[in-house]
């Protein structure tokens, strides 16, 4: 289960994203000095055991015409949170949901949702229609639209990072 | 603007990538595209801001890596040099003005939490402002699948 140093190198080489060519994993263990065979071994192995959860194109929704992206936020009773999390994250209209620490006074959400639609009605009518279906319309909830996107890129990882 | 051609490889290439020798020319050969093809269109895709990027999203709890979200309360007038200054860190993966008294938020992302944490503490020294953490506590979904 241990990732170790060799799949940390592959896991920074690869995180700004493959190079648009046949050979691209070749590519890749090129510049880290890692053949192509260890290569697909290595990301086959990683992927099987989720550290990669995902490979291939990664969209900008906004980009797509999902231009609402609310962060919707839930104030739960910590020993419901569990359950309402399981229950949300499982809603067709989520795309990630997360708890997260409360931050009083200022903040006293737990469950983070994300939900996308082409616009800000839809969203509110998606999230009232989920509330209602899932039971959890009695909780406050607190709807963040976004304003504005500063910047969106991939996390970067692993030995890239130091180098940097 | 995109065709059905790149809404086809935008639906089907959200993962299931394969990992091979060739795996363009057989991504390629289930979309009914040469390989060539495949590869200018994704490029292409990239080139106008349709995708991000064309590579791995990574548990990154699995291999020790942490992240977290940050939210900031901006006074409206430092907006855009706050955003400069926050963006301008590499360990910064995204960061979306919403609606709110917390008006700025971003994620956070490296290797180790003591690499968060000085992030954090470099963006509050910078900016002078409060950054309030909320790392990860569990996670119950992670889709980000969207139909093109």
């Amino acid at each position: 289960m241990d990732v170790n140093g060799r799949d940390l190198e592959l896991i920074g080489a690869l995180s700004g994203g493959l190079a648009l060519q046949a050979n691209p994993f070749a590519a890749l263990g090129q510049s880290i000095g890692m053949d192509e065979a260890e290569v697909l071994a290595r990301l086959q192995d990683l992927r099987d055991r989720g550290v990669i959860r995902r490979l291939g194109v990664i969209v900008r929704h906004h980009e797509l015409g999902y231009r609402a992206n609310a962060m919707v936020v839930w104030d739960i009773p910590d020993e419901k949170v569990s359950e309402i999390g399981k229950i949300l994250g499982a809603a067709p209209e989520v795309t990630l949901c997360y708890r997260r620490p409360r931050r009083l006074p200022d903040w006293p959400y737990n469950l983070f949702t994300m939900i996308h639609g082409r616009d800000r009605l839809s969203v509110e009518r998606a999230l009232a229609a989920m509330a209602e279906r899932e039971g959890v319309a009695h909780y406050p909830r607190h709807v963040l639209f976004s304003l504005r996107r500063f910047k969106q890129c991939g996390a970067r990882y692993g030995r890239a990072m130091a180098a940097e | 603007m995109i065709d059905d051609t790149d809404r086809a490889i935008i639906n089907a290439l959200q993962g299931g990538f394969p990992v091979c020798d060739r795996p363009f020319l057989v991504a390629a050969e289930s979309l009914g595209l040469t390989e060539t093809a495949l590869i200018d269109r994704i490029a292409k895709l990239r080139a106008d801001g349709v995708l991000s990027r064309f590579g791995p999203m990574y548990n990154a709890d699995r291999f020790g890596g942490h992240n977290t979200l940050v939210a900031i309360e901006v006074p409206e007038d430092r907006f855009d040099e706050v955003a400069a200054i926050v963006n301008a860190f590499p360990e910064v993966a995204h960061n979306y003005a919403r609606a709110h008294r917390l008006n700025m938020w971003f994620v956070v992302a490296a290797q180790s939490r003591a690499e968060v944490d000085r992030v954090l503490t470099e963006v509050e020294a910078a900016t002078g402002l409060t950054v309030h953490d909320m790392p990860k506590q569990r996670e119950f979904h992670v889709g980000l699948r969207f139909e093109a």
